[in-house]
């Protein structure tokens, strides 16, 4: 019954469909098409069409700019898209049939269902020769321009457009690969909004593509790189020579001290957190750092260390740092694996599973350094109830607000970098910060420089600073 | 076990029943329901376990430890069997071994193999050399190419994103679109692409930049006019900080009410 209803109602929706066909009364010609056909004169061609290999790139790119159409925007206003167009040979076509196969056999064979006669990998390996003695004749097939080919479209661009990016990938098997050192031509067209009414443009080339070995849109970061360098390693070989590098005492990092001594006194343990970054995060490499002097005094007092990890490489490193710490602390037998563990890669069940030591070991001090995310309240909050002295420190700025109401002492962002040279005074450390700090009046001259060469109403200096890609 | 910690046991206990019992009648009523039994008890099981976990705000309990011990132990395996299925078997596996991708049943594409897989599985070996006494020296290496690669190539993003590009914000004019001073006093509003906001806009930049790398400036003591500046600093971080800290509680709000939801809406049904 149910099936006969629907039947019923299928067929009468069907009926009702024709009928509105034929009864829709015949719609009346637009003639407008027609009559724009008789109004648009053919607009004027784009002027100055240049091509050139794209700048600062793996090549496979070519760039085609031009000015615009003097009937767009002005004049008859009739220009409504520009369409880009390459010459391709005819060869090319051969080439793609060819690449099609390959990429179909290399699929088929990966499934195990390539159906050839012979061994198919000796099939796919002599596909892949010719496809490849193929892609070598292509410079050889754009030569013969204007013969054995046509042009083909490659993009329409709406009007105001004056530059096109002919890309492809470097992937050979990519459909739209685009070979270098080929001779490549290429037409503009101007269209109207009748798209038989157009008017190409003078064509432009041979241009080639290729890949650059350098990126001079990156001398600026080069030009830094080099001069940090170079002042990183004078302030080191400064502090090595035993220059007095001054650095300003630092509150958290003074309380980390304090703190110690109050777990010694009271006889609980001191959980450190290093945070959910990896061992090659900058905050976990600094936190690393203030651990081995955490672990080293946390020996010499014969105080409990508790290191629960987020990440296996961490604790690796971290297990290291702490054993380090324990031999020049002249406690090696003091030293257990079980001081650093992992709990788990999931964010909040490692923040569960720290809270809950907390509660239960009741630590005299939680010391948060590294990396935090979203979990970093949870765990500064479970601490203050659990009545610990807090120290924290990170580079996440998002994370800041949290640590610092919920915290005793709190490092903020390159805070807990200075911490660490501070802690550590070693050579090394104290003359990257000293590099940092001459970086930093480096970056209030250059912002002074720049909002007056700004204020005068100059993007020269502005400039300077410009990174491409 | 303490005599109170029994019948408190039992009620959580009697109560999860009652629930599932319940549930499942609940949802029987629904004819293309296919697995009564077992989506109630999935719907309870989570319901106690959100329960449970924000019984901590209370103080540690039993239930707590059960679901803190549950949630580290279910994802610490989860993790390893997705980290050996998707990064062994699903990446390595495929391209450098047929036998072992017919072992797993993965396509293994022989124009796809590429060796230079074989450096992050020697790297990997290499770590594990920890568990032993005598090689575990050996660990160090991988642990010094993957921090010291990285730290290389992050310095260079760090510092086109966190120095070049912040530097250049920086250089902003302290007069916009200035024209004269009748000219400024004649356009004076307070609209936020006025005249006035984006000059006095443009001062916070900059003072706020100044004043903020004052305060990180650790090679010289903060005081006098510098310890003002830096004073300056602090307190555009802190109302920075502040702003920040609104944004992500708002945030975190929307996570409480989703679990709210769940409780009232799929376990209780009390709101539709």
């Amino acid at each position: 019954m149910k099936y006969l209803l629907s039947a019923v109602i299928v067929l009468g929706l069907l009926a009702s469909a024709a009928w509105a066909q034929e009864a829709e009364p015949a719609t009346p010609v637009d003639t407008t098409a027609a009559a724009d056909t008789v109004s648009i004169e053919p607009p004027a061609p784009v002027g100055n069409l240049r091509a050139y290999d794209s700048d600062n790139d793996h090549g496979h790119a070519v760039t085609i700019e031009w000015e615009l159409s003097p009937d767009d925007g002005a004049g008859a206003n009739s220009v409504v898209a520009y369409e880009v167009f390459r010459w391709y040979p005819d060869f090319w076509d051969t080439v793609q049939q060819v690449r099609a196969d390959l990429v179909a056999a290399r699929q088929l064979r990966a499934s195990g269902t390539l159906d050839v006669e012979g061994d198919p990998d000796d099939y796919v390996k002599e596909l892949a020769a010719e496809h490849q003695e193929m892609l070598s004749r292509l410079p050889e097939a754009h030569e013969q321009y204007p013969n054995n080919g046509e042009f083909r479209s490659l993009r329409v661009v709406p009007f105001g457009a004056t530059t096109f990016e002919d890309q492809g990938p470097k992937d050979r098997l990519a459909e739209d690969f685009l070979p270098d050192y080929c001779d490549f031509y290429y037409r503009v067209d101007a269209v109207t909004k009748v798209d038989s009414i157009r008017t190409p443009s003078e064509i432009v080339g041979p241009v080639q593509s290729y890949g650059q070995w350098f990126n001079t849109g990156r001398i600026v970061v080069l030009c830094f790189v080099v001069i940090f360098g170079l002042l990183t390693i004078f302030f080191v070989q400064r502090a090595r020579a035993g220059a007095e590098l001054y650095v300003r005492p630092i509150a958290g990092i003074e309380a980390v001290d304090d703190a110690i001594g109050r777990a010694t006194e009271m006889g609980r343990p001191i959980l450190y957190v290093l945070g959910l970054g990896t061992a090659a995060d900058v905050a976990t490499i600094a936190s690393f750092t203030i651990l081995s002097r955490v672990a080293k005094q946390v020996a010499e007092y014969q105080t409990q260390l508790i290191v629960p990890t987020y990440d296996p490489i961490v604790m690796s490193v971290a297990q290291e740092v702490v054993k380090s710490a324990y031999m020049d602390a002249g406690r090696p037998d003091d030293y257990s694996e079980d001081i650093v563990y992992f709990v788990t890669q999931s964010q909040f069940a490692y923040v569960a599973a720290v809270n809950g030591v907390m509660l239960r070991e009741r630590p005299a001090t939680n010391v948060y350094m590294g990396m935090f995310h979203a979990e970093s309240l949870l765990l500064a909050e479970t601490g203050a109830i659990a009545g610990s002295i807090q120290i924290s420190g990170t580079d996440q700025i998002a994370q800041l607000p949290f640590f610092i109401v919920a915290c005793d002492y709190t490092l903020i962002g390159e805070e807990l970098y200075a911490a660490s040279a501070y802690l550590g005074r070693e050579p090394v450390l104290l003359g990257s910060l000293k590099a940092q700090d001459v970086a930093k009046a480096a970056v209030v001259i250059f912002a002074l420089i720049g909002v007056i060469w700004s204020t005068a109403g100059s993007s020269l200096f502005q400039n300077l600073f410009k990174v491409t890609d | 076990m303490k005599r109170s910690s029994v019948i408190i046991l039992s009620v959580v206990l009697l109560l999860f029943l009652v629930s599932w019992i319940w549930k499942a009648s609940v949802l029987g009523a629904d004819p293309e329901e296919t697995n009564v039994w077992g989506h109630a008890f999935g719907i309870t099981f989570a319901a106690f376990l959100t329960l449970a976990i924000l019984s901590f705000l209370y103080r540690d309990n039993p239930f707590y430890k059960f679901a803190e011990h549950l949630f580290v132990g279910v994802s610490a395996a989860f993790w390893m069997v997705m980290g050996f299925w998707s990064t062994i078997v699903g990446n390595l596996v495929p391209r450098v071994s047929e036998s072992l991708s017919k072992f797993f049943e993965v396509p293994f594409d022989k124009f796809a193999v590429n060796y230079f897989y074989f450096i992050p599985v020697i790297l990997g070996i290499l770590l594990l050399f920890r568990l032993s006494r005598d090689g575990g020296w050996i660990s160090r290496w991988p642990l010094a190419f993957i921090v010291g690669t990285t730290a290389g190539l992050n310095f260079i993003r760090y510092l086109r994103s966190d120095f070049i590009e912040q530097v250049s914000s920086t250089f902003v004019p302290l007069l916009v679109d200035w024209q004269g001073f009748g000219h400024f006093i004649a356009n004076l509003n307070l609209s936020a692409t006025g005249q006035l906001a984006l000059t006095v806009g443009n001062w916070v930049i900059f003072l706020g930049v100044f004043c903020g790398l004052v305060y990180f400036f650790f090679s010289k003591e903060h005081t006098g006019i510098f310890g003002a500046a830096s004073r300056v600093g602090i307190w555009i971080l802190m109302i920075t900080f502040g702003a920040s800290f609104g944004y992500t509680v708002m945030g975190r709000i929307s996570l409480l009410v989703g679990r709210i939801t769940f409780l009232f809406k799929d376990w209780l049904g009390l709101i539709s």
